[in-house]
């Protein structure tokens, strides 16, 4: 004799009758349900307080700047009288500095647009979700590849002559081959950097090139895009 | 504990009918009402009710979505200041701004807080973006609000870049000509887009208006319903990324 199920699936649209909800917690679950996610406090008013507060030293912190600091505000806007050089707001120098090295169809709109596309797919790669050090395993393999990456790509850069590029890359490229000849127990640096994944290296990569190429183009850049040091 | 009698007015206050009315609820001593000021209230209401104590300390964030939607804030309210005494048109926009710096009380200071929060507001956007790369915060199930947050990064930099060319000086009119020219080199729709961007091949009249909608609608819109999705998915995709290795160490 079976007992009879004290539950049952119901379809029933009414929200009176049918108050009872089972939930199903499959295999690919959301971050929501797992299991240990830490001790939780409410929102009202440890967060909302938080909140203000930052909101109020950010206030104070900009009003006391905007007091001194004043917005430039040159000649009226002249067709005719072009500025040497002409710039374009510093977020958009690395891209003036890329476009001084590269054709225009190829600093101007390839790469910014391979930089976004590539933001976008970040989380949809799904390789190495744990965040694995690069040189935890396969070195064999992967040693040879990263190299042969590197001086790929120095050797368009050279072909290019950008400089301002070339010195970032070299400087990370040293870091991410380098880091494969460390061993445990050559202090804090050494073991940080033997733990870094490949992503972490990439995007170090690319932050350490827009952040030369915009203080480049900000600085050192005279008449007719020339070099000039911003102090003489 | 003796109370000051600003906390016993408050006290008296949120019991009155009116207070109820108003926030749907009594004072949030208790943790249903706590919930209730959050999900209770239209603007709060994307937000989580509980979070993990974890994701509350500095180092976890540093604030640094939270600076960028106060400095879109700031912006906000300094912009709209700001409209009462613009005209997007040649020359009278240059001449607003002769008047915001020798006419209008408090207009330099107005005019420098947009400008200030306005370049604060994009290096808070990309570190903000770092940061969460950095932790590891793009990873499922958040995969769709860093989407959203890269499309919240493009209209930052194109509402800061429509606003640079508002004064009409020379620094603007140059700075947009050289970002202009590069939309110019877009293979085959490359013109096409440049003369709708600008409303005719150089930038005049028609481009400042263009811009002006842009930068004062178009663009603000936007970011208001992109950063509505990106603090509900928040919410929706359980809460702020917490380490593991933070986990470990308690």
């Amino acid at each position: 004799m079976s007992e009879k199920a004290k539950y049952e699936a119901g379809f029933g649209s009414d929200a009176l009758k049918d108050p009872q909800r089972i939930v199903f917690i499959t295999k690919k679950t959301s971050a929501k349900v797992k299991g240990d996610v830490g001790r939780q406090v409410m929102s009202f008013p440890h967060v909302i307080l938080r909140e203000a507060i930052a909101f109020q030293v950010l206030t104070i912190v900009l009003v006391a700047i905007a007091l001194f600091w004043d917005a430039p505000l040159e000649q009226l806007a002249n067709p005719l009288l072009t500025p040497n050089p002409a710039k374009a707001p510093w977020y958009f120098l690395g891209l003036q500095e890329l476009l001084h090295y590269f054709p225009p169809v190829v600093g101007g709109v390839l790469i910014p647009t391979l930089v976004v596309v590539a933001l976008i797919v970040i989380p949809y790669f799904n390789v190495n979700i744990e965040g694995a050090p690069l040189w935890a395993a396969r070195r064999g393999r992967r040693f040879p590849l990263v190299v042969g990456t590197v001086v790929a790509l120095l050797a368009i850069l050279v072909a290019y002559q950008a400089w301002t590029v070339i010195a970032p890359t070299v400087l990370v490229a040293g870091g991410v081959l380098l880091s494969n000849f460390l061993s445990p127990g050559q202090g804090r640096l050494a073991d940080f950097l033997r733990a870094r994944p490949l992503p972490w290296w990439v995007m170090t990569w690319f932050i350490a090139v827009a952040l030369t190429l915009t203080i480049v183009g900000t600085f050192f850049r005279g008449p007719g895009w020339s070099w000039i040091w911003p102090w003489r | 504990m003796a109370t000051t009698w600003t906390q016993q007015t408050l006290n008296h206050l949120r019991r009155t009918r009116a207070w109820k009315s108003i926030f749907r609820r009594g004072p949030a001593r208790t943790n249903r009402t706590r919930s209730l000021a959050i999900f209770g209230n239209i603007f709060l209401h994307v937000l989580p009710v509980k979070v993990r104590e974890k994701s509350l300390r500095l180092r976890a964030t540093y604030y640094l979505g939270s600076f960028s939607f106060f400095l879109f804030v700031v912006l906000t309210v300094t912009g709209v200041l700001l409209m009462f005494y613009y005209h997007p048109a040649v020359p009278e926009a240059y001449r607003d701004m002769k008047d915001l710096r020798f006419v209008v009380a408090n207009g330099v200071f107005l005019r420098n807080l947009h400008r200030l929060a306005a370049q604060v507001m994009v290096a808070a956007v990309f570190w903000h973006m770092f940061h969460v790369f950095f932790r590891g915060g793009y990873k499922p199930p958040h995969e769709f609000n860093w989407v959203v947050g890269v499309g919240l990064l493009l209209v930052t930099l194109f509402l800061s870049y429509t606003g640079y060319l508002l004064p009409w000086d020379q620094l603007a009119f140059w700075a947009i000509t050289v970002g202009t020219n590069i939309i110019s080199y877009v293979p085959i729709l490359g013109h096409p887009i440049r003369f709708l961007l600008l409303g005719g091949n150089i930038i005049g009249e028609n481009a400042l208006l263009r811009f002006y909608v842009l930068h004062c609608v178009i663009l603000p819109l936007a970011a208001v319903i992109l950063i509505a999705v990106h603090f509900w998915r928040i919410q929706k995709d359980g809460g702020l990324t917490v380490r593991e290795d933070h986990e470990r160490k308690g």
